[in-house]
């Protein structure tokens, strides 16, 4: 269920991005979801990869901060309301969310990327409200 | 006017007779109350009777900033607290700040060499002065307040920063004097503009200006943008504060006032003294000083003297302004820093590793800051709070123990350029 997410430091530069992305092409490593979250002086890019792995190992030796990160993904339905009910049942369960992204498989189902606080608790949450998580294999392969 | 003639336009000879005698006894009481003067002293096989002239100085051993430190905080005071009434702070090489002691006399005479070096600059008892330096642990504020006191004329305490209320009591009060660091005059010139303020509005004339180090050429904006005399004083804490030395009106070299501070040029490598004229370490020992006399006292800046007789009519030896600093200081915003400061603080923390580059920059007229310093891989989060709280953290505690504010940059690791040699810590941008 725990989805291993490639998380990597960047400083607001120039094509430091562009390396990032290079780096994991030239190796084959195709990316499934990524966010890049920025402030004014740097930003974080989070990436769900298909070799995590192999990927981080890249990026270290190329000098670069990475490190993996546990998140958990969640199959909804894509439609309206989806989304509050799942978090609904998080709240409710009172487990907090660091941070999430989300993107439409096709129009029937989304896939939701989660970091919470309590990553057990909240799989266990999520298992007994019957929700649907993606497994990490399957993530990958997108 | 000269303050004190009898002795700021005294002959050579008699201010060697005032200079040795003081000596003497300043050798003389440091042996027997200091007990790591005395340890030097017996180290370098010196008795105080081996000290019978001024000629004698260069026998004695340095003090050097870490000695203060080491002795922290009140180890080098020559009289029992009970006789201390005053104490002030710089800050030190790293976290500990350089404390010094006054007893009342120390007061007495700090107010006598500030009213001298007021009266050099053309102030008198009828000017206001208005002293925008912090007023507090740093000498600057109150060091000026006495002397103007003592002086006469009317003072102004308002201290640093509050610049609106800075230009409003300049026109409602008729401020014809400020007293501040030569960078605040420009930012207060630039923010006059901007206010529609003219200088023929003000009743300004000298602005007495020192804690940092300014160019031939700041004078020149100075002067012409406020309209007034822009007059450099020479001080720090250690020595007693502002009034070590001053500019007289003629504005060639800061005369020093060296019956209660002897200044001495030595070769910063060889530590050996240098004729007159030569470009040196400047060295002082305090003759009259009670609370924490010093001995040859090395400031690390760079300077010359020159012993000709000025055209004002002191014969008190005058140094030029300082050339640099023969170690890493860096003065910002009348603030001394220490990389050594910062890299202390970094290394207390565990989240950052100890590389980091320091710019100075100069931004307008203020210097700014700015620290570039890595992210420890294993502390890298993946949450932008945590990171931000981490800058917080730092920008904080260089805060507390730099007492300015420096903007802190988060660098990815091994960005920051590693040198087989002494590394590279400071890129210093300001042009002066």
């Amino acid at each position: 269920m725990i989805i291993k997410q490639l998380t990597v430091f960047l400083e607001n530069k120039t094509g430091r991005l562009n390396e990032v992305s290079q780096l994991l092409g030239i190796s084959g490593i195709n990316i499934s979801a990524m966010t890049l979250a920025d402030t004014s002086e740097f930003g974080i890019l989070r990436m769900i990869v298909s070799e995590p792995e192999k990927a981080i190992s890249i990026l270290k030796d190329a000098e670069f901060s990475a490190r993996l990160t546990d998140v958990i993904c969640l199959n909804s339905p894509n439609e309206p309301g989806a989304l509050a009910r799942a978090l609904d049942i998080l709240s409710g369960e009172c487990v907090f969310i660091e941070y999430l992204y989300a993107y439409s498989m096709d129009n029937k189902t989304a896939n939701i990327v989660l970091k919470p606080d309590n990553i057990q608790k909240c799989i266990e949450v999520l298992q007994k409200h019957k929700m649907e998580l993606v497994s990490s294999s399957e993530m990958y392969k997108i | 006017m000269i303050w004190n003639e009898k002795i700021e336009c005294a002959s050579r000879d008699e201010m060697r007779a005032v200079q040795t005698k003081r000596l003497i006894e300043t050798v003389e009481r440091i042996y027997h109350s200091v007990p790591s003067y005395r340890q030097k002293m017996q180290e370098a096989n010196l008795v105080p009777g081996d000290i019978r002239s001024i000629d004698d100085l260069s026998k004695l051993p340095f003090t050097i900033k870490n000695d203060l430190r080491d002795n922290y905080p009140f180890g080098m005071f020559t009289v029992p607290m009970s006789e201390i009434v005053r104490i002030h702070a710089s800050s030190g090489t790293t976290g500990k700040p350089t404390v010094v002691g006054y007893t009342r006399k120390d007061l007495n005479s700090w107010s006598e060499v500030v009213t001298r070096s007021l009266c050099m600059a053309g102030v008198h008892r009828e000017d206001i002065v208005q002293v925008a330096y912090g007023y507090g642990l740093f000498t600057g504020g109150l060091g000026l307040h006495y002397g103007c006191e003592n002086l006469g004329a009317s003072v102004i305490p308002i201290s640093g920063g509050n610049t609106d209320k800075q230009l409003q009591l300049m026109q409602d009060f008729g401020t014809s004097v400020i007293a501040c660091t030569p960078s605040y005059s420009l930012f207060l010139a630039e923010e006059m503009e901007a206010a529609g303020i003219k200088k023929e509005d003000l009743k300004l004339r000298v602005g007495i200006f020192g804690a940092e180090p300014w160019t031939e050429n700041m004078r020149r904006e100075i002067e012409s943008k406020l309209g007034i005399k822009a007059i450099d004083i020479y001080g720090l804490s250690e020595i007693i504060g502002p009034g070590v030395s001053c500019e007289c009106e003629y504005q060639v070299g800061m005369h020093i006032n060296e019956d209660h501070f002897v200044p001495e040029i030595i070769d910063p490598i060889t530590l050996e003294p240098l004729p007159a004229g030569e470009i040196g370490e400047l060295v002082f020992t305090t003759i009259t000083k009670e609370g924490i006399p010093l001995i040859r006292y090395r400031t690390r800046d760079l300077t010359r003297l020159n012993y000709e007789k000025c055209a004002c009519g002191r014969t008190l030896v005058r140094m030029e302004k300082c050339k640099g600093r023969s170690d890493d200081m860096l003065i910002i915003r009348g603030v001394n820093v220490f990389p050594s400061q910062i890299e202390s603080v970094l290394l207390e923390m565990s989240e950052t590793a100890p590389h980091y580059l320091l710019i100075v920059e100069r931004e307008g007229n203020l210097d700014t800051l700015k620290l570039m310093v890595e992210v420890q891989e294993q502390f890298f989060s993946d949450e932008i709070r945590q990171l931000e709280a981490l800058r917080k953290k730092i920008t904080h505690k260089l805060q507390s123990t730099l007492g300015i504010s420096v903007d802190v940059k988060l660098v990815e690791p091994k960005t920051i350029e590693r040198t087989a040699g002494k590394a590279k810590r400071v890129i210093d941008n300001r042009k002066l």
